[in-house]
C-alpha cells in the first residue's frame, strides 16, 4: 500500500487535507442513508471510481483488500434477510421482502466506504496523511506515534515472520504449540525493548528533548479547492435527491 | 470484531468519535507528563510489535484452531493504561488505514471498544486486584484470563449496543449478544492464556520492564470513579438509543414476560428523540430516518401496499436509474484514467 | 575546541544488570586523528563509544570533549561535538524519509528552515545519497542505509565522529564506497570494528581493548601485526599481515 502512495498522479499530488476530508465527508453522507437505500446509493460510487482512475490504482489488488476485510460486516449483514420479512418491493414478477433490500445495502455501504477508505490512503501515503492529519488537529503526539509504528513495523514483523518460519519448520510445518509461542513473542518483545532503547538513544543523541516538531503546511491551490468544493456539492445533490431514481423516471417515463 | 462502516449510522459514529478522541486527547495529555524518558520510541516500537505479534498464531491442541495475542493487556503491563491506550489507537488506525480492517467512520467505536476496556477497566479493576503483584505464576495466569475475557466481553458488547444503535443491522439485540458473547469469551480465555506465557516470561528476563506496579502509573481512585461515571452514562445513552428499536429488545422481553406490546411507549421516546434531534441538528437526523419508517409500522403485513412510497429507492425507475448512473460512473471513470496516464510522471 | 579532542581518564562503567563492562579506561585522542578500537566481543567497544556520544554517564573517571567534562548538564554541548553513527542503522533512521532523518538532528538545534536544508543538502551530498532523499528508510538496501545513518551525523556538522561498526552487512561495493569516505573525512574519528583491514586503511592508532581495558594503544600496523597479542586478546592478524 505504500508503495502505492508515493506514486505521482494528479490524484497523489492533490493536498492530502482535502482527500481526507472529501473522504470522510463521503462516508458520513453513505452511512447518513436510510437502511433501505439501494438505488440512491450507487450514484455515490462516482466518487471512489473516480479516485481509482485519477490515481492509477490498481482495481485488483484492491478488491482483495476489500473482501478480506468483509466477513463481519456481510456475516451480520446476512442475518437481515432472517430476520426482516416483510414485503417491500416488487419488481415484475418477484417480491423483495425488505431484510433482502437492507441487505443489500449494506452490501453497498461497505463496498463504496471501504474502497473510498482504500484508495485516499493509496492516494496519499502514510507520510503526507499524517502530516494532513496534523494539521487538521490530531495530536501530534498521537501523528508521532502513527509514524514510528509504521516505520518499526516492517522491521519487527520481518523479524516475527523469520522467527515464526523457524518455529514452524521445528514443528513439522504446523503453527507452534502455546509454549514455544509464548518463547517466541517473548523473545521478540524483549529485542524490540532493546530496539525502542537504542532508538532513544539515537533520537537523544540528535538533541531529542521530547518535544515533536511540526512540519511547515503547504498551502492549498485551487485546485484543491476546488476539489474539495465540487466533492462537496456532489455529496450533497446525491444526499438531498435519489439522482439515480430520477435519472431512472427520464428514461422510463419521459420525465424526471 | 472490528466495525465496518457498513453498520454504522452518522449519530453512532460520531458520537464515538467524540468520545475516542476526547479519550485520545487526555491520554496524549497524561503521557506528555510522565517521567519516563524513552516513551516516545517506546510508545512506537511497541505498538509495532503488537501489531506483528497479533499476526502470528499458536495451535490449540484438541481442537485444531489456532489462537492469537491481543496486545491491550501487555501494553498496559508495560507502560500503563495511558499509553496503552493510546498504543492500541495507533495500532487500530493503521489497521483501518492500511488494511481495511474496522472502518474509518467506525474507528472511533473501534478505539473504544479494543482500547478503553483492557486498558482502564480489565487491568485495574481486575487483573492488578487478581494477580496481586504477580507476574508470572498461576496466579497471574488467572489474572490474565479473566481480564482477557472480561476485556474482550465488555468489546463485544459495545460492538452490540453500537450496531443496533445504528439502525442498520436487523439483527436483534438478544441474537445478536447471543451470537458475539461467547465466542469472544472463548477467545478471550485463549488470549489470556498466550499473555500469561509471555508476560510471565518477560518479568523473569527483564523484571524492572513489567515491574509489579512501579512502572504502570497507577489510575487514581478519582479518575476511576470518574471512569465509571462515563462508562454507565455511555452505557445509558446506548440503551436509551437502542430502545429506539425495541423490535430486539422486544424480542428478548418478549421471550422472557410473554407480552409484546410495546410499539406505543416505543414511538413515543422515539418521536420525542427525532424532534429533539431536528432542534439540534448538529448531524441532521441521518440515524433516525430509517428507524421513522420502521417504527410506524410493527407489524409490517397489512401496510406492505404503504412500503414502495417510502423513499426506498427499489422502484422499477430506481434500479434503471441506477444501472444508468453506474454505466456513467465507470464511463467517466475510464476517461479519467486516460487523462491520468497521460499527466502521470514516473515513480521516484 | 583547544588541545586533545577527547581525552578520557580512569573510565569506570558498570550495566544495571551488574555486568561490568570498563574498568579504568583512559588514552587520548588529537584532533583530526582517525584511530581504531577493536576486541572481542563483549570487551567494551559499545559501551566506550556511547560514553564518548554523551548517552552513558561515567560512574568513575571523566570523559573530556575537547574543554568540556560529560556530565548530565553539559551532555546537550558534548552530542552537539560528537556525531554518533550506531551499529544498527535501522535504529538510528526512525523518522518516514531519509530527508526527514537527516534534518532530525539541525531542526532539534533549533536551525532556520533555509539552515537545515543547506545542511540536509551537504551531509547527503556528502555521502552520495542525495539521490534517496524522499525515500522512506525501509526501502534502502543495507549500504545506502549505514550511508543515510552517517548523514544524520553528519548533518549537526560535528568535530568528532564515533562509528559502532560501520562496514557491516555490507557488500564489498558499499565498504570500499566507506572506506573512501572515512579516509576523505577530516574530522577526528573513533571507529569499533571487527573489519581489520578498514582499520588498516583507515585508521592511524589502534586502541586494543578486553575485558573494560585498554591492554595496547599505537600505531595500527604495529598493533594489528603482533599475532600473539591479538590472539591473547580474541583477535586475529588480518590476512594481509600474514595473518
Amino acid at each position: 500500500m505504500d508503495d502505492l502512495g508515493r506514486l505521482d498522479t494528479p490524484l497523489h499530488r492533490l493536498d492530502a487535507r482535502v482527500k481526507v476530508l472529501a473522504t470522510l465527508a463521503f462516508i458520513a453522507v453513505v452511512v447518513s442513508r436510510d437502511r433501505y437505500a439501494v438505488s440512491a446509493l450507487v450514484p455515490l460510487a462516482l466518487y471512489p471510481i473516480a479516485l481509482i482512475a485519477v490515481g492509477r490504482l490498481p482495481v485488483r489488488a484492491l478488491a482483495r483488500k476489500a473482501l478480506a476485510a468483509a466477513p463481519f460486516a456481510i456475516l451480520v449483514g446476512a442475518f437481515n434477510p432472517w430476520f426482516d420479512r416483510r414485503p417491500m418491493a416488487v419488481i415484475g414478477p418477484w417480491t423483495l421482502s425488505a431484510g433482502w433490500i437492507s441487505f443489500i445495502s449494506i452490501l453497498l455501504r461497505f463496498g463504496l466506504t471501504v474502497t473510498a477508505a482504500l484508495a485516499l490512503v493509496a492516494g496519499t501515503g502514510m507520510h503526507r496523511l499524517c502530516a494532513a492529519l496534523t494539521q487538521l488537529g490530531m495530536p501530534r503526539a498521537f501523528v508521532t506515534q502513527l509514524l514510528l509504528l509504521y516505520r518499526y513495523l516492517f522491521v519487527i514483523a520481518e523479524q516475527a515472520g523469520r522467527t515464526h518460519r523457524a518455529a514452524r519448520l521445528r514443528a513439522g510445518g504446523r503453527a507452534p504449540r502455546l509454549r514455544a509461542f509464548g518463547s517466541m513473542i517473548a523473545m521478540l518483545l524483549l529485542r524490540s525493548l532493546d530496539r525502542a532503547d537504542r532508538v532513544y538513544r539515537a533520537m537523544r543523541a540528535r538533541g531529542f528533548d521530547g518535544r515533536i516538531r511540526s512540519p511547515r503546511p503547504l498551502r492549498l491551490r485551487p485546485c484543491d479547492v476546488g476539489f474539495l468544493g465540487g466533492c462537496l456539492a456532489f455529496f450533497a445533490a446525491a444526499r438531498i435527491w435519489n439522482l439515480a431514481e430520477m435519472a431512472g423516471r427520464l428514461i422510463v417515463d419521459g420525465a424526471p | 470484531m472490528h466495525m465496518a462502516d457498513a453498520l454504522i449510522s452518522p449519530a453512532v459514529g460520531g458520537t464515538m468519535w467524540a468520545v475516542s478522541g476526547g479519550l485520545i486527547a487526555w491520554c496524549a495529555a497524561r503521557v506528555r507528563r510522565t517521567a519516563r524518558e524513552n516513551l516516545v520510541p517506546l510508545m512506537g516500537v511497541l505498538g509495532a510489535f503488537v501489531f506483528a505479534a497479533q499476526m502470528l498464531n499458536f495451535s490449540i491442541p484438541g481442537t485444531g484452531s489456532s489462537g492469537h495475542l491481543g496486545g491491550g493487556l501487555i501494553l498496559t503491563l508495560l507502560v500503563g493504561p495511558y499509553a496503552a491506550f493510546l498504543v492500541m489507537a495507533s495500532i487500530l488506525t493503521v489497521q483501518a488505514l492500511f488494511f481495511a480492517d474496522g472502518g474509518l467512520l467506525a474507528l472511533g467505536c473501534n478505539i473504544f471498544n479494543l482500547g478503553f476496556f483492557p486498558a482502564f477497566i480489565a487491568y485495574p479493576l481486575i487483573y492488578r486486584p487478581l494477580a496481586g503483584g504477580q507476574r508470572s505464576g498461576a496466579r497471574a495466569a488467572v489474572a490474565a484470563i479473566v481480564a482477557a475475557v472480561a476485556g474482550l466481553l465488555m468489546g463485544a458488547f459495545g460492538v452490540v449496543v453500537e450496531t443496533r444503535a445504528s439502525g442498520i443491522s436487523e439483527l436483534p439485540f438478544g441474537r445478536f449478544v447471543t451470537l458475539m458473547l461467547p465466542i469472544h469469551a472463548a477467545i478471550g480465555v485463549v488470549e489470556g492464556l498466550a499473555t500469561a506465557a509471555v508476560v510471565g516470561l518477560v518479568a523473569r528476563a527483564r523484571p524492572e520492564t513489567i515491574a509489579a506496579d512501579a512502572s504502570a502509573a497507577p489510575v487514581p481512585g478519582r479518575t476511576l470513579a470518574a471512569l465509571a461515571v462515563a462508562a454507565a452514562l455511555l452505557g445509558g445513552i446506548g440503551s436509551w438509543f437502542a430502545s429506539t428499536h425495541p423490535d430486539g429488545l422486544e424480542w428478548a422481553i418478549g421471550r422472557a414476560s410473554g407480552a409484546e406490546e410495546l410499539a406505543a411507549p416505543a414511538g413515543g421516546i422515539h418521536k420525542r428523540l427525532a424532534a429533539l434531534q431536528e432542534k439540534t441538528a448538529v448531524l441532521p437526523d441521518y440515524g433516525f430516518a430509517g428507524a421513522a419508517e420502521s417504527e410506524t409500522d410493527p407489524e409490517g403485513a397489512e401496510t406492505a401496499a404503504a412500503w414502495p412510497a417510502v423513499s426506498a429507492g427499489t422502484s422499477v425507475a430506481g434500479l434503471v436509474g441506477a444501472a444508468l448512473t453506474l454505466a456513467v460512473a465507470l464511463a467517466i471513470g475510464l476517461l479519467l484514467r486516460a487523462g491520468a496516464n497521460r499527466r502521470t510522471a514516473t515513480p521516484a | 575546541m583547544t588541545g586533545a579532542a577527547i581525552q578520557v581518564r580512569d573510565l569506570h562503567y558498570t550495566y544495571p544488570d551488574g555486568t561490568c563492562a570498563l574498568r579504568g579506561v583512559s588514552f587520548d585522542v588529537a584532533r583530526g586523528r582517525s584511530v581504531a578500537l577493536i576486541g572481542g566481543n563483549g570487551a567494551g567497544k559499545s559501551t566506550l563509544l556511547l560514553h564518548l556520544a554523551g548517552c552513558l554517564f561515567p560512574q568513575r573517571g571523566e570523559v573530556r570533549i575537547g574543554d568540556t567534562v560529560i556530565t548530565r548538564q553539559t551532555s546537550e554541548q558534548a552530542r552537539r561535538a560528537v556525531g554518533m553513527v550506531f551499529q544498527d542503522p535501522d535504529d538510528q533512521l526512525f523518522m518516514p524519509t531519509v530527508e526527514e532523518d537527516v534534518a532530525f538532528g539541525p531542526a532539534n538545534a533549533g536551525y532556520a528552515p533555509d539552515e537545515i536544508e543547506r545542511r540536509v543538502v551537504q551531509a547527503l551530498d556528502c555521502v552520495g545519497m542525495t539521490y534517496v532523499r524522499k525515500r522512506p528508510p525501509y526501502r534502502l538496501s543495507a549500504g545506502e542505509k549505514r550511508a543515510a545513518a552517517i548523514a544524520t551525523a553528519l548533518a549537526l556538522e560535528p568535530e568528532i565522529l564515533v562509528m559502532d561498526e560501520p562496514s557491516s552487512h555490507l557488500d564489498p561495493r558499499a565498504r570500499r564506497r566507506l572506506i573512501r569516505w572515512l579516509t576523505s573525512f577530516r574530522h577526528t574519528r573513533i571507529i569499533a570494528t571487527h573489519d581489520l583491514d578498514l582499520a588498516l586503511d583507515v585508521c592511524g592508532e589502534t586502541l586494543l581493548i578486553n575485558a573494560g581495558r585498554i591492554v595496547a594503544q599505537g600505531p595500527t600496523a604495529d598493533i594489528l601485526s603482533d599475532a600473539k597479542q591479538m590472539a591473547d586478546n580474541g583477535l586475529e592478524r588480518p590476512y594481509r599481515l600474514g595473518g
